[in-house]
């Protein structure tokens, strides 16, 4: 296999330094309809400015470059053992220059390896495909906002909350609620209807390599999702909860299977700095975006 | 609104003049301090003698916290071409997971201002009152923003022991900004938040 570890180290560069053009284009529409010098509004500029300085200079967006997220999708006769080791290598020499932040601590001893390598870290996920060429998805996913995602298994009496679609938007606007500003508001949301306790929250994390302006192709979940975006933003909790009317930018909702017994609703909570990158290698030639 | 400079240390008759939403620029050294830092100084500082190897961080603590700042945040560092340490890339984190500790913090070392995120709870709030300190929010992910407030590291503590994003970094700056969130008078913006955007709630379930 070809040494592609200078490409794997561009794309974790891309994704720490360089949030994608979706959000930001939604984070300055949200700026826009801000009242003219609230908290809201200068807080978005403030973010505004940070995104521009760190594409600039090559350096974090946010210091918790969070967990590396890597999502492979390769042609039949790859080795998922080799593209392991050239992402673990790039992910060394990433931390090394600054690009990610050392952030996998022995949860046992407490001692930091400083390198960004554990057995579980950074997170893989391998999956053959048909296409003829190699597809790597990475999203860094800050521990503040990984903080505030919840899980709910309904009924949930509290929230009067039943086993259905008006169920799954009482559950995640109440999340949205008790997570506050604390995630770095405003937010996407990425929700998962089904599944067992783990495939909910892996599925609710993946709504996250969606671009921020698809819809669900289900009508239903697609109503869902607009208007949980609007119902949300009534919340009034804005920017770093300072106040404001951009309280989330996007709600993304997927469904899957699940047992006759369990019927889970998962909210992930993605803060503004929502960082992902693809690299494409086809034919001899990479490129990210 | 005006923005007040505040220059570290501060006197506690200015920190009880301020009120929430106050913007600040702040002026001097700083220490951050987060999650293994605060867990480390409950064990090593609170209960008894202190151990002989800690001796020296906690009398440099003692000296910079009088009247100082402690800023929750892990930062991204380097180092430039003379080998000296830089802040890279240092945006606040969140700030409720040190509720347990930083009342005792404030007491014991007399801090003036905790900067951070997301705000604390009742207990930070009612020591910041009894002791004259503020709560001071950051912009959480801004972090090369305010990597460029930080003009110099002056020394670090802990670092071996605690990695790069626990370790006590001594840090001076110049017109860090900041919004007062929490005050020396019993106010909390995100008390006031979170029971408004309860009522909200309440009214589209």
């Amino acid at each position: 296999m070809e040494n592609l570890v200078p490409h794997f180290i561009e794309l974790i560069r891309r994704a720490a330094t360089d949030l994608p053009a979706d959000m930001e284009a939604a984070l300055r529409r949200a700026r826009e309809n801000e009242d003219p010098s609230s908290a809201a509004q200068t807080t978005l500029d403030a973010i505004l400015e940070n995104v521009h300085l760190s594409r600039q200079g090559s350096t974090p967006i946010c210091q918790d470059t969070g967990t590396p997220i890597f999502y492979i999708y390769y042609p039949t006769g790859w080795s998922t053992l080799a593209l392991k080791k050239q992402i673990r290598a790039a992910v060394a020499e990433a931390t090394a220059r600054s690009y990610l932040r050392p952030n996998s601590v022995d949860t046992l001893t407490g001692k930091n390896p400083g390198n960004n390598l554990g057995e579980d870290f950074p997170y893989f996920h391998f999956e053959e495909w048909e296409e003829d060429y190699l597809k790597v998805d990475l999203m860094l996913k800050g521990g503040g906002c990984e903080n505030v995602g919840a899980q709910y298994s309904l009924p949930d009496t509290r929230l009067d909350a039943n086993r259905d679609l008006e169920g799954v938007r009482r559950v995640v606007l109440d999340a949205v609620q008790q997570a506050q500003g604390m995630g770095c508001a405003p937010a996407v949301i990425g929700v998962a209807v089904g599944g067992d306790r783990g495939s909910s929250y892996i599925k609710s994390k993946e709504q996250f390599y969606r671009s921020l302006d698809d819809e669900s192709p289900n009508p239903k979940l697609a109503a869902l999702e607009k208007r949980l975006t609007t119902e949300a933003n009534t919340l009034g909790i804005g920017p770093m909860g300072f106040g404001g009317k951009t309280t989330v930018l996007s709600v993304k909702i997927d469904s899957l299977e699940r047992l006759p017994a369990s019927y889970f609703v998962t909210a992930s909570y993605m803060c503004w700095a929502d960082r992902r990158r693809t690299l494409v290698y086809r034919d001899g030639q990479v490129t990210i975006s | 609104m005006s923005i007040v400079d505040l220059n570290i240390p501060i006197a506690e008759n200015i920190i009880r003049s301020l009120h929430v939403g106050d913007q600040v620029r702040l002026f001097g050294t700083v220490v951050t301090a987060r999650d293994a830092a605060h867990a480390f100084m409950k064990d090593s500082f609170f209960h008894g003698p202190i151990p002989e190897g800690d001796r020296e961080v906690h009398d440099a603590l003692q000296r910079l916290w009088q009247g100082g700042v402690m800023y929750h945040c892990g930062p991204v560092v380097g180092k430039d071409a003379a080998g000296r340490w830089r802040f890279v890339s240092a945006g606040p984190t969140t700030s409720t997971r040190e509720e347990p500790y930083e009342a005792d913090v404030i007491a014991y070392f007399g801090l003036r201002a905790i900067i951070g995120k997301g705000g604390m709870g009742p207990k930070t709030l009612a020591a910041c009152q009894q002791h004259g300190a503020v709560y001071l929010h950051a912009i959480g992910g801004a972090a090369t923003l305010i990597a460029s407030y930080v003009k110099e590291v002056l020394t670090v503590y802990k670092k071996d022991e605690l990695g790069v994003p626990e370790a006590f970094w001594v840090i001076r700056v110049e017109g860090f900004p900041a919004v007062v969130t929490m005050d020396a008078h019993g106010e909390s913006l995100h008390a006031r938040m979170y029971e408004e955007s309860k009522q909200k709630l309440a009214a589209l379930l």
